[in-house]
């Protein structure tokens, strides 16, 4: 045991992999090191159930998991079952269209940051929808702490890979574990604003994103996304109601206005997502603290690069709904 | 010369299993154990001496057994057990005075164990997955035992500041299953239908009673100085927890669910306010901290689920094992008897 302290210490915190919930039995032995030590180790709790565990006394005590949720509460299979339904929304309704799709990486982690519109914005589902099927790695979504507090919602919300946006799990998802993730810096601004106002970028939030891949060392990939907008406009907002329920707004959009089942279905506007060039941000990773003018600088040159591709895609665009 | 070593809360689940685990190491000259209870497992050659419950005597005992090293067990993390007050006075009194015993100037202290409870960092819908030892709670403690918990916590930093020359270590101990253990959790997994809240499935995290022993004992024998998270690897939904020990979920109202636990505890269904924060936020702790000291797990999580479920079923067959209880004249005859034969 001491010697696994001697060596354990000098390969630092960082460089272990991360902690998944399975922790195969199959490798626990090549873990054990010292022989006499694990003898010694047991004394203490004789009486335990060590007789029941006699299969795997070298090593750790694992369970067969019953679901496969991991760590971050993403479940795979709810992924898959997520996959089937929302095809034909993705390929038939919106038929989304990539540009630049190349530039994703295939490895690593990156910071995927994209405008976000529509009352119920399509543009998270159909990024993740996208990268999971066509490049067969799964993207983690950052949001609000408001989906961890509403029932039934936080559950979903979390099995389909949202993660609650907090700098310490963007950090372990980007930098130990080298995940993609997407944030939205305009958070509910971005869907909750009215329809006279499409297409023009909210404030970018305190630069937040940018410090979470300056932290993590991981590059940031603008996406520039089009049709969302116009998938489910506001038209008016209810901003009494959503005091009251405490949701950072209620809409009346215009597929209300066509009926109580229409309100729920959103309008077949041809959706064009853009990547625009990665960018690398040339400080070093770990740091407990950066400039905060780097910070905002960065975000507000990734906003307006945001925008500036929006409004080309906009003159590109001949009809909303055949693109 | 060997380790003389003070267990508070000899009569508690721990301090009981730590100085059944002490007392057997040959470097370890004397075991003093203090409670207001009496033990409740079978000890060799403990001394358990009886205390009021805020341990007013402690200076003088410090004094008396000149001990080298304190095992602080028996902080009450369930608040079911006690009253608010009565929490009060055991966890933060109580350590106030053994801290204040500890810091006497002839004081031989040189090495002191406590073991808190991840509870310090509460479960809040803005935590972040994950607590490191150093990440802060994301709202202010709402409930009694967390408040106790911080409090006392405050004492051994400060401690541990005046004190450098001794070496402090703090222990956060995740939720607890085993065979064992009594805990509101495992009662709760013990009843055919385990209380959820509707709405809510959190990962929860939890840490196998011998690998809490072994925790202990690691950090005692490798002097460690400092703060360290302890519980198994990886995160596990409640409902998941619930399918593997074999039981059925019943979900109680998100709205309000304060009031459905006051109602269940009057029914006899254990759920104190800090436990339904845990049943619909979750909490997960960073282990990695004591790992790279060198300390090896027993059980993951899942594994410390399963081998609390087939404990469960085992006892639902073959019903409890007997319980050890103390006879005062029988320990003092073994220990201190010429009749009996020591080597």
């Amino acid at each position: 045991m001491r010697a696994m302290a001697a060596q354990g210490s000098p390969g630092g915190r960082r460089r272990r992999p991360a902690l998944v919930a399975i922790d195969g039995a199959g490798d626990a032995s090549a873990r054990e090191v010292t022989g006499p030590a694990t003898a010694d180790d047991r004394e203490p709790d004789g009486t335990d159930a060590a007789g029941a565990e006699a299969g795997a006394a070298a090593g750790t005590v694992d369970a067969e998991r019953l679901s496969d949720v991991d760590e971050w509460g993403r479940s795979q299979h709810m992924r898959d079952l997520l996959a089937v339904l929302y095809e034909p929304i993705y390929e038939r309704w919106l038929r989304v269209e990539w540009e630049g799709f190349e530039k994703l990486p295939r490895t690593g982690g990156a910071l995927l940051v994209a405008n976000h519109a529509g009352a119920i914005p399509l543009d998270a589902p159909s990024i993740m929808h996208g990268i999971e099927r066509d490049l067969g790695r799964p993207v983690y979504g950052l949001g609000d702490e408001m989906f961890k507090r509403i029932p039934l919602v936080n559950v979903g919300w979390s099995r389909l890979g949202g993660v609650q946006a907090h700098p310490d799990n963007a950090y372990r998802l980007l930098r130990e574990q080298g995940h993609l993730v997407v944030v939205f810096p305009e958070g509910a601004r971005g869907p909750g604003k009215h329809w006279s106002e499409r297409y023009k970028l909210r404030r970018f939030g305190r630069g937040g994103f940018v410090q979470i891949a300056m932290r993590a060392g991981v590059p940031i990939i603008p996406l520039a996304v089009i049709g969302s907008e116009e998938t489910m406009p506001i038209v008016a907002k209810l901003p009494t109601l959503a005091r009251l329920l405490g949701l950072p707004y209620v809409p009346i959009t215009a597929n209300m206005l066509l009926g109580p089942v229409a309100a729920l279905v959103p309008f077949p506007a041809k959706m064009r997502i853009r990547v625009l060039d990665p960018i690398h941000l040339d400080v070093p990773p770990d740091q407990p603290r950066y400039s905060r003018s780097k910070i905002m600088d960065t975000s507000e040159a990734i906003r307006n690069a945001i925008q500036e591709e929006l409004y080309d895609m906009l003159r590109r665009r001949r009809s909303v709904i055949f693109g | 010369m060997g380790k003389r070593v003070l267990v508070t809360g000899l009569g508690s689940f721990w301090g009981g299993r730590l100085a059944q685990a002490i007392e057997k190491r040959p470097d370890v000259d004397v075991v003093v154990g203090l409670d207001t209870r009496e033990p409740t497992v079978e000890l060799e050659r403990t001394e358990y001496v009886r205390t009021d419950e805020s341990y007013s005597l402690l200076s003088r005992i410090v004094r008396a057994t000149q001990v080298d090293t304190i095992v602080h067990a028996f902080l009450v993390v369930d608040s079911t057990q006690m009253t608010g007050r009565q929490m009060h006075e055991v966890n933060v009194i109580g350590t106030m005075n053994l801290f204040a015993a500890a810091s006497q100037p002839e004081s031989k202290v040189r090495n002191v164990v406590v073991k808190s409870s991840t509870l310090v960092y509460g479960s809040h819908h803005a935590d972040p997955v994950w607590f490191t030892e150093s990440s802060r709670r994301s709202a202010l403690p709402r409930h009694v035992v967390e408040r106790t918990l911080m409090e006392v916590e405050g004492y051994v930093r400060d401690y541990a500041a005046d004190n450098p020359h001794v070496s402090v270590s703090l222990l956060r101990f995740s939720n607890v299953l085993g065979e064992e253990i009594d805990t509101p959790i495992t009662r709760l997994l013990r009843r055919p239908f385990v209380p959820c809240i509707f709405g809510y499935d959190p990962r929860l995290q939890f840490v196998h009673e011998t690998d809490v022993v072994r925790a202990m004992l690691f950090v005692l024998e490798h002097d460690l100085d400092g703060t360290f998270n302890v519980a198994g690897d990886g995160l596990l939904p409640w409902s998941e927890v619930i399918a593997l020990c074999g039981k059925r979920p019943w979900p109680l109202p998100p709205v309000g669910r304060g009031l459905a636990g006051a109602v269940l505890g009057r029914l006899g269904v254990d759920l104190p306010p800090e436990l339904i924060d845990l049943l619909t936020y979750g909490r997960g702790v960073d282990n990695r901290k004591l790992k790279a000291e060198g300390f090896e797990y027993r059980y993951t999580s899942a594994g410390a689920v399963r081998m609390f479920a087939e404990s469960a079923r085992l006892r639902s067959t073959v019903g409890d094992e007997p319980r050890y209880r103390y006879e005062r004249d029988v320990e003092n005859f073994f220990r201190h008897s010429p009749a009996v034969v020591r080597d």
